[in-house]
């Protein structure tokens, strides 16, 4: 997550520790805070330096800085580029799906978490899901 | 490739949006969740929850099951991004105001209003400071000439109780856009069935749900539809969405939440400080009315449209306003927007004024004598001795509910027996004006 906040109050911090409940793991990215914690995750300044192999970036910054971030994720191996809600680039769109990665821009992964499992629908959202199967818990 | 699935008709929605089976139970109707709070599983979920970081219930004031169920029904119907359920129409109107409005702001309203509307507008709503701004909704330019800088949304009723007046939604729509204002349409007389005001660029949709959408009398109700469209960061309007809320440590709606803003909003601050809540059984009321919705409607503009036929042909009766007729002034309009009918409830004029209209409702036996409108049953009033009665003369004749004038609900009885039950009451009030 390239822009994560330690900030409690931040949109970044309610997604991460959302989707950490969810059970996935997310791992921070802030220069600015390289070295301290966020949600028990060490912060880490830059894609690169993440040692592990990672499946998604999600990209919590403003549109102009969308196009290095997503060079980084193409280099890293990354499967999927996912830019916030109210963030979008669209060459840097084409280019990651030139290299083969998946684009979502100007959506937030624990609002479409929440939508697809049922949990949105508790606050009074328009889901757009029509279904005669019980759900399950 | 899966091939896309196809967008839902509208009879389809009506039964289904937001009702899958229990979860919890499989129980295939909506249950009935009549219960105050919910439980925490740890202080951490706790805290998440009234952080407004994990979705969750928490509080009935807030948000419940059953009414959930109602608001993405509702919601879905109007094309809409979410919906807040509150206690009635008008607390829907007080909701859907306060969520951006502050002492000292102005908005520019039709002044063909449900009566109530205006007195709560101009009297209730000056408490907070609020100036709502009267203009006649026939020509939309009144709505631009009556703008401000302070000036923060613009209110109509897409087809007005009880005058008939339809108003030029997508001109408005246009009005208020260009002045960054806020478009909100009560849609409450024509229903989503024979209206979509997002579709004219509405971005807030109201309901007194208490009317069509549960259509049965006997259950309270009003809801606040967001289309989910609106920039509320466009410009420094809308504050209590866009800046940081100081009740949440800071957290910004807009920023936050992106078009489920004032979705979220509506209860986390608009219910948890208004109070207005809808009860789980009224919701579950007007889920099970909505589900007939479609059939209703078509019946009622069926027999509402014989009924305006039959006292256009009548030598008691002075004028008759229902847009259905051709000769109606809004006839044109409310084939654009109303094309599925011009809804059921109308006006009409009745010879010998004031006491020939009281003889009317008094006279009639199989129309229920009542202040409300949309129900199975079909009602009678005239407004200038009840609904309207706090207005002044003058304003009585602005909001179209002068002495001879009778409003009527027709419902689903009969169309044989409406007819014959007004034609012995004309009866009744001719020969009063005769004695």
């Amino acid at each position: 997550m390239v822009g994560a906040s330690e900030h409690w109050n931040r949109p970044s911090y309610f997604a991460m520790k959302y989707l950490q409940d969810k059970g996935y793991r997310v791992i921070p990215v802030n220069p600015q805070a390289k070295g301290e914690e966020i949600l028990g995750e060490a912060v880490r300044p830059d894609l690169a330096s993440i040692p592990e192999k990672i499946d998604m970036v999600d990209i919590f910054r403003r549109a102009a800085a969308v196009p290095p971030l997503v060079d980084q994720a193409i280099a890293k191996g990354a499967k999927v580029v996912w830019m916030q809600l109210g963030v979008r680039h669209d060459e840097a769109a084409i280019k990651a799906e030139a290299a083969g990665l998946e684009v979502v821009m100007n959506r937030c992964p624990k609002i479409e978490y929440s939508r697809l499992h049922g949990e949105l629908a508790w606050s009074g959202v328009n889901t757009g899901i029509i279904s005669s199967k019980r759900r399950k818990l | 490739m899966a091939e896309k699935p196809r967008t839902p008709g509208f009879e389809t929605l009506a039964i289904h949006a937001g009702a899958s089976p229990d979860p919890a139970t499989g129980a295939r109707s909506t249950p009935i969740y009549q219960t105050t709070a919910y439980v925490f599983d740890d202080v951490d979920h706790a805290a998440s929850l009234f952080n407004l970081q994990t979705y969750g219930y928490l509080y009935s004031r807030l948000t419940n099951p059953t009414v959930s169920v109602l608001e993405e029904r509702v919601a879905s119907l109007e094309g809409g991004r979410g919906a807040i359920a509150v206690a009635s129409g008008h607390a829907a109107q007080m909701l859907a105001f306060f969520s951006f409005m502050e002492p000292g702001d102005q908005f520019v309203s039709s002044n063909k209003l449900y009566g109530g509307s205006i007195t709560q507008f101009g009297r209730s709503f000056k408490k907070f400071g609020w100036d709502a701004v009267l203009v006649d909704p026939d020509d939309p330019e009144n709505f631009r000439r009556a703008l401000t800088p302070k000036c923060k949304a613009v209110f109509v009723e897409s087809l007005s109780n009880p005058t008939g007046v339809v108003v030029d939604l997508e001109a408005i729509a246009e009005i208020a856009h260009d002045a960054g204002c806020l478009f909100i349409v009560d849609n409450t007389m024509a229903s989503p069935y024979i209206c979509r005001p997002m579709r004219w660029g509405a971005d807030l949709v109201i309901h007194s749900t208490t009317k069509f959408l549960s259509g049965h009398g006997n259950a309270m109700g009003g809801i606040v539809v967001d289309s989910g469209r609106f920039d509320w960061a466009q410009n420094d309007k809308f504050k209590s969405l866009s800046e940081p809320e100081p009740a949440y440590h800071g957290l910004r709606f807009y920023e936050t939440f992106g078009d489920l803003a004032l979705t979220v909003h509506g209860h986390a601050v608009g219910l948890r400080d208004l109070g207005a809540t809808m009860a789980p059984l009224n919701a579950f009321l007007t889920i099970t009315g909505i589900e007939t919705l479609p059939l209703r409607m078509e019946r009622h503009v069926q027999n509402a449209q014989a009924v305006a036929e039959y006292l256009a042909g009548h030598p008691a009766v002075s004028w008759v306003a229902y847009a259905g007729l051709p000769q109606s002034k809004y006839h044109k309009l409310a084939q654009k927007y109303l094309p599925k009918g011009a809804g059921s409830v109308f006006t009409f004029g009745v010879k010998g004024g004031y006491q020939a209209g009281v003889a009317l409702v008094e006279g009639v036996e199989l129309f229920s004598h009542l202040a409300n409108v949309g129900d199975t049953r079909s009602l009678i009033i005239h407004p200038a001795s009840t609904t309207h009665r706090q207005l002044t003369e003058e304003q009585q004749i602005a909001a179209g509910a002068g002495p001879d004038v009778v409003r009527l609900s027709i419902g689903l009885e009969s169309i044989a027996d409406i007819i014959g039950d007004l034609e012995q009451g004309l009866e009744k009030a001719t020969r009063l004006r005769n004695a």
